[in-house]
């Protein structure tokens, strides 16, 4: 079944059509590639997903509801967490700070004036932030400085503010982008295991091939603003489309 | 107890003990002793440290945990005044509906201010607010005098309507009161060489900023301060985290609005007059300045802040010269006209001077404020007495 679903997608800057006729679906409980060269489109698309951008035509739709038009907290609320490419995470905020804000998001939405209730008697709460700490192996640095983490660590407390807030969909911009090969091994183990523990679709925008054919169920190679091709890894790895779109035309002498 | 940890518990209880013990603290030397001009314990100043640690703790809610910084906030001040004002020359000279009336005048009018300024961040924010305030102020000097008394100010009159109070006899001056108790009503104390004043006013300011103190310990524990904090640290993974920065915002805006509205009725009950220059600008930038030297973002800080850029404005800029020469009558005449002649420009109405380096000092060299200044010191007490115990 889809959870998301893009359809006739487009997004235009000016002269520029950045993306044409995406169109897209991402199954239910599966992993999700988007592969594809420098500019061809990848960051857009991920910002008409999630609010940052308004798509210049077409339609995207979750779990039943239009995202189009819908402002960025809004379409978090509706079960879709993002984690960007350098982690964002609050870092004048200890860890369990950061972990207590997706939680309070979960439950009181976009904005509740709880301003003579006392943080220390959430104690569900707090046991639900300790839980996911205590699974991504934070539990020892819930007091410290979210900005004084390593940056492994900061996308791993990324990563855990995402899944606190139970999402149905979990995008992952590069997630793994200027991380040190241990480090990188580490969050493509991380990855697979929230993929087998947990009820979760997860699509992920990435670079790395070796991140992507170690995750993905299915992959979609995007070119010059448009999808080239869409099928599960083992047909991607030798398709002659991909190699031109990454390595150039094959030119006959 | 009252829903607080300890350490905020501890915290209360000193400014709990600070306003009560105020008179004393205030007046440690003998009042005939040549140090008796560094006493601070009259009433009219008592009443301003109080009222204006109301404002900074109000404006710290906003600056210490969204990190907005607004330079208007001395414009709610105002509207707080002019509306307990005509709430004295229209209803009652008791305070109580003056005071109500002003907070909520206040914050009606910051929901605008804050509806329309917030649209912005960073600079352009404060720019917003302080066109506001300068606007509101240039607007009660001239276009609302009906309103505001223009130039003049409000004071109430003999002959005002005062629904709610008997008429008064024909040249008798309307004394702010809460249910018959005069807000100027003093009781002296001697004690030997000291003498102490214990002023009923000042108690109910002091009252006032105990309950706001509390109020704002509740807001920077509870789940609503945490989102402030967010705010503050990321407004972009706050978005991205199904959360609405906007009306958090707005609301700390609107609630710090409150505060100075308070105040600009608090400062209206203690002297019965209201002028358009508490609303410009020097005002606005005056709990700024409060704020970051007593430590943005703590909890006391503001008070501590305030107190000290009140005590220096007032106890500062009344020595003169001649005080300063009978100082320094011990040095040979050459010399003592040279320390004079140095100190001179720090003193009297060069008191900004002083104050302008004491913000200079604070902010290169502690920038957590007076309150990272006590905090390091009571790092260095403890160090040493850690270390003579070493030693035995």
């Amino acid at each position: 079944m889809e959870l998301l679903e893009i359809k006739d997608l487009g997004k235009r800057f000016g002269g520029l059509q950045a993306l044409s006729e995406i169109n897209l679906s991402v199954m239910k409980n599966t992993v999700h590639a988007i592969i594809g060269p420098n500019g061809a489109g990848k960051s857009t698309l991920l910002n008409c997903i999630v609010g940052k951008l308004m798509p210049s035509s077409g339609s995207v739709m979750f779990d039943g509801y239009s995202l189009l038009g819908r402002s960025a907290h809004e379409i978090n609320q509706l079960g879709i967490s993002r984690v960007f490419q350098t982690p964002e995470v609050f870092g004048d905020l200890n860890v369990l700070e950061n972990m207590l804000i997706p939680c309070l998001a979960k439950r009181d939405g976009a904005f509740r004036l709880h301003a003579l209730k006392s943080i220390d008697d959430e104690k569900q709460l707090r046991e639900k932030a300790e839980d996911v700490l205590e699974d991504m192996g934070l539990i020892d640095k819930r007091h410290m400085k979210a900005a004084s983490m390593s940056r492994g660590d900061k996308r791993r407390l990324e990563i855990a503010m995402c899944l606190a807030q139970d999402p149905k969909l979990l995008l992952l911009d590069e997630p793994t982008a200027g991380m040190a090969r241990a480090d990188t091994n580490n969050t493509i183990d991380l990855l697979k295991r929230i993929k087998q523990e947990r009820d979760i679709t997860i699509a992920i925008i990435e670079h790395d091939m070796h991140v992507v054919f170690s995750l993905a169920d299915h992959i979609t190679v995007l070119a010059q603003g448009t999808p080239l091709v869409s099928d599960t890894p083992d047909n991607i790895k030798g398709h002659p489309k991909v190699k031109e779109a990454y390595l150039g035309e094959t030119q006959q002498v | 107890m009252f829903k607080l940890n300890k350490k905020d518990l501890r915290t209360l209880i000193i400014v709990i003990l600070l306003a009560l013990f105020a008179p004393f603290l205030l007046n440690p030397f003998p009042t005939d002793s040549a140090l008796a001009q560094f006493n601070a314990g009259y009433p009219d100043l008592m009443q301003r440290f109080v009222i204006f640690g109301i404002f900074a703790v109000g404006f710290n809610i906003l600056f210490g945990l969204t990190g907005y910084l607004s330079f208007g906030h001395a414009a709610f001040l105002g509207a707080g005044s002019y509306a307990a004002i005509w709430m004295m020359k229209l209803l009652t000279m008791n305070i109580i509906p003056a005071i109500i009336i002003s907070v909520i005048v206040a914050g009606i009018f910051s929901l605008f201010v804050g509806w329309i300024s917030l649209r912005r961040s960073g600079i352009y924010f404060s720019i917003l607010t302080l066109a506001f305030s300068m606007m509101s102020y240039q607007l009660a000097y001239s276009v609302l005098t009906p309103i505001t008394g223009g130039e003049t100010g409000l004071q109430p009159k003999v002959n005002d309507p005062r629904l709610l109070d008997g008429a008064l006899a024909e040249g008798a001056i309307p004394k702010a009161n809460l249910f018959g108790l005069d807000m100027s009503q003093s009781y002296d104390m001697s004690l030997g060489a000291w003498s102490f004043t214990f002023n009923s006013g000042y108690y109910i300011a002091a009252a006032f900023l105990i309950l706001s103190f509390y109020l704002s310990i509740r807001i920077f524990r509870s789940p609503f301060g945490m989102m402030l904090r967010a705010v503050k640290s990321n407004q972009q993974r706050m978005t991205y985290t199904g959360l609405d920065p906007k009306p958090y915002t707005l609301a700390a805006f609107v609630i710090s609005g409150m505060y100075a509205g308070l105040a600009g009725g608090l400062l209206v009950a203690m002297d019965t007059q209201a002028g358009a220059e508490r609303m410009f600008w020097t005002a606005s930038g005056e709990v700024v300045l409060m704020t970051i030297l007593g430590g943005v973002g703590t909890l006391i800080g503001p008070v501590l802040g305030s107190g000290a850029i009140k005590y220096m404005e007032n106890i500062i800029s009344k020595i003169n010269s001649d005080i300063l020469h009978t100082w320094f009558a011990f040095l040979p005449d050459g010399l003592e006209n040279v320390i004079v002649a140095i100190i001179y420009p720090f003193i009297g109405k060069g008191w900004h001077l002083t104050l302008g380096l004491l913000f200079m000092i604070v902010v290169i060299a502690l920038p957590g404020g007076l309150v990272e200044g006590a905090q390091r010191l009571s790092r260095l007490f403890k160090k040493g007495k850690n270390k003579s115990n070493e030693n035995e």
